[in-house]
């Protein structure tokens, strides 16, 4: 056997091992997990675990709108947007304002107005945001932008948390206050019970208009002309510019369409709770988000839809066991998920060539 | 004689520091009215604010050990803290009652709790050093993060846990779990933490920092910073200096907590949140990456200036203030205010080759 040959039945060797191991790997984690849902139907009786299911599918649909949005700026920019939880809760208080003015003046169909309301508005704060902070920032070192968005962040939850009497005139106009508002009933609650899994429609209308926004991104980053430029752009700015893309236009219509799906998120999320704690509300659903974004593998679109599912759907199990941890379980699958998968769940794992 | 001479060394060596230093202490000794010259003007709640500037002096400079010095990208570190502060808290307030103590018992089994808050979260370094074989970039960064929440998650649930050990059998081990009582905080925690011996124990963890950078070891750190690959291939053993760096840095967070515990007086998980790591972020890239000297002013001096805006009477503005003047600093200088320059006092003079 020559040197070549040796070599070469290494490889082969080392390659069949793992596909072996890799396979191996996937069944022994999907036992684990129907083992712990086996366990967990044991303990709590199937009606409990198919109503959790639920609660968790509504959850995750929350996270999955934020997350696209982490995931579409991150990969645009490689830039984690820390302040996305904050334009987050920005929508939901916009939607809030809104729906209580069209209720009092009885509008037909105040839910539909509101979403689309709090969409654009929160967009629109979003793109000054990028032109104002991130712009500058984007041919220099990665991580000041990223201090920029946590600077962002802290300024946009302590300025709305300003309390309205305390603030001069043009401005106590806008800041929201610390306290608790509740959210206007824009959407009549109805509960139906399913085998005594109780399902009420806004449950069924977050699922909904979540899946209707995803396919709505799906075509636009498939499909049309600007989705094109944006994977482009994602791809390389430099060939963009000769290409005669205008990268600040796309990376402005890319912010826009992520932070809007965040501020749907944000109405949904007010529209089930039927409250708003703060300004601060934004700061954990956004790292939550994040997470999940990640979880998924970031910059892929469909990893944040299915890390946000996994996210919600484990979280709410965990929760309903203890809420202690609820809280940790989150990071637990997180760390396990990376550990074996370095880029996430869907992510590629990019070698580094020398 | 030799060791007259390593003496008469060391002094010409450190003559610079020890001199700014111990000028800086008696300058604070004076104002606080302890060397009776000019009439007390800093009284206790500034004393407080000044030594939590020195703590967040030593928890800034361990953090650039991570990020800025070895480059790898960690926003977890008040887990670490976390863990320093809740055992240093253990010791001297469960397993010994500290305030019953002698002056110099008392200040032992201190030195000591500190010591051993920060070797377990040395341990803890150690083990989320180990993922860092596999992760790069914002992967190792959501890690890190989830690990500390992880962390505090476990705190919080201490009663589920408590509950736990007593049934194995170990009931006196579980009594005092139980009074770490960690959803409702731990309080009634000795006042151990006096100016002076904050003041010696950030600077000697200073040196130490120092030291260790400019070490062979932290050299190799610094290679791997500029670039992974070529530090692999000239012979750097990666994986076991990102190992070292996290511990070493883990070890300092854990005194750093010890301190802040016994300053506080009262630990509650949420102390240690994801917030405070990010607090720590911005001290470290306010100042500059890869600069002590640079970790050192900013940590001062953004811990002074939120206090500051709250003496001139801004309470209202001062977390909207603060934000702002974060970004405009990286929008101005996104390089930190000191970019990776340092203080000549600092940086040991080179030796001679022969």
């Amino acid at each position: 056997m020559t040197k070549k040959q040796l070599s070469d039945s290494i490889n082969n060797h080392i390659l069949t091992y793992n596909k072996w191991t890799n396979g191996k790997k996937y069944v022994f984690i999907s036992v684990i997990i129907l083992l712990f849902l086996f366990l967990y139907i044991l303990s709590f009786g199937t009606q409990a675990f198919f109503q959790q299911l639920v609660n968790g599918i509504q959850l995750g649909s929350i996270y999955a709108l934020i997350a696209l949005g982490y995931t579409m700026i991150y990969g645009i920019i490689k830039l984690i947007n820390f302040a996305h939880g904050d334009l987050f809760m920005f929508g939901a208080y916009i939607s809030c304002f809104l729906g209580n003015y069209l209720i009092a003046h009885n509008f037909n169909y105040p839910f539909i107005i509101v979403l689309i309301f709090s969409m654009f508005v929160t967009a629109l704060l979003g793109m000054a945001i990028e032109k104002i902070a991130y712009k500058p920032l984007r041919f220099k070192p990665r991580l000041a932008a990223l201090i920029t968005a946590l600077g962002v962040s802290l300024f946009l939850e302590n300025f709305f948390a300003l309390s309205p009497e305390n603030v001069p005139f043009p401005l106590n106009k806008i800041v929201f206050g610390p306290k608790y508002i509740s959210f206007p009933a824009l959407i009549v609650d109805k509960t139906y019970n399913i085998a005594g899994v109780s399902i009420n429609n806004i449950k069924i209308l977050d699922v909904v208009i979540t899946i209707i926004l995803m396919i709505a991104l799906q075509y636009i980053v498939k499909k049309t002309m600007v989705g094109k430029a944006m994977r482009a752009v994602a791809f390389n700015k430099d060939a963009c510019l000769m290409m005669g893309i205008n990268i600040n236009n796309i990376i402005s219509i890319t912010f826009g369409i992520g932070i809007s799906l965040a501020a749907a998120s944000g109405t949904l999320y007010a529209l089930t709770y039927g409250q708003l704690q703060s300004p601060y509300l934004g700061i954990w659903p956004g790292l939550k988000a994040f997470i999940a974004a990640v979880l998924g593998g970031i910059g892929s679109i469909p990893g944040a839809m299915l890390g946000s599912y996994v996210m919600g759907i484990s979280e709410t199990f965990a929760t309903s066991i203890n809420s202690n941890f609820g809280y940790g379980i989150a990071f637990v699958i997180l760390i396990v998920v990376l550990v074996f998968k370095p880029a996430g769940l869907l992510g590629k794992f990019t070698k580094e060539k020398v | 004689m030799k060791i007259i001479n390593k003496i008469i060394n060391l002094a010409k060596e450190y003559y610079k520091f020890i001199l700014i230093t111990v000028l800086f202490y008696l300058l604070i000794e004076i104002l606080n009215g302890t060397i009776p010259i000019v009439p007390r003007l800093l009284t206790r709640y500034y004393m407080q604010i000044l030594m939590f500037a020195l703590i967040n002096i030593i928890m800034t400079v361990s953090l650039n050990l991570i990020n800025g010095f070895t480059g790898q990208f960690s926003i977890g570190h008040a887990g670490f803290m976390c863990i320093g502060a809740y055992t240093s808290a253990y010791i001297t307030t469960i397993l010994f009652k500290a305030s019953n103590m002698a002056y110099f018992p008392q200040l032992a089994l201190f030195l000591f709790s500190l010591i051993m808050g920060g070797l377990v979260a040395a341990f803890a370094g150690y083990l989320i050093g180990l993922p860092t074989l596999k992760l790069r970039g914002d992967y190792l960064a959501i890690v890190t993060l989830a690990f500390g929440e992880v962390i505090r998650s476990i705190v919080r649930s201490s009663d589920e846990i408590a509950a736990f050990i007593n049934k194995i059998g170990l009931v006196k081990f579980s009594e005092t779990i139980a009074k770490l009582s960690g959803p409702r905080g731990l309080s009634t925690i000795p006042a151990l933490s006096k100016f002076w011996l904050v003041y010696i124990i950030c600077i000697i963890s200073v040196i130490i920092m120092r030291n260790f950078i400019y070490s062979t070891h932290g050299r190799a750190c610094l290679s791997i910073r500029e670039n992974d690959v070529a530090a692999e291939t000239m012979g750097i053993d990666t994986t076991r200096y990102k190992i070292i760096a996290f511990s070493l840095s883990a070890f300092f967070a854990g005194v750093g907590g010890g301190l802040f515990a016994h300053v506080l007086r009262f630990i509650h998980p949420e102390n240690f949140s994801f917030i405070k790591s990010i607090d720590y972020l911005i001290y470290l890239y306010a100042g500059g990456m890869g600069s002590i000297t640079g970790s050192i002013i900013a940590a001062t001096g953004l811990t002074i200036l939120p206090e500051f805006l709250r003496v001139i009477n801004f309470q209202q503005w001062r977390m909207v203030i603060y934000p702002l003047f974060l970004v405009i600093l990286m929008l101005r200088k996104p390089d930190g205010i000191f970019g990776n320059r340092e203080f000549s006092f600092l940086v040991p003079k080179k030796k001679e080759v022969n």
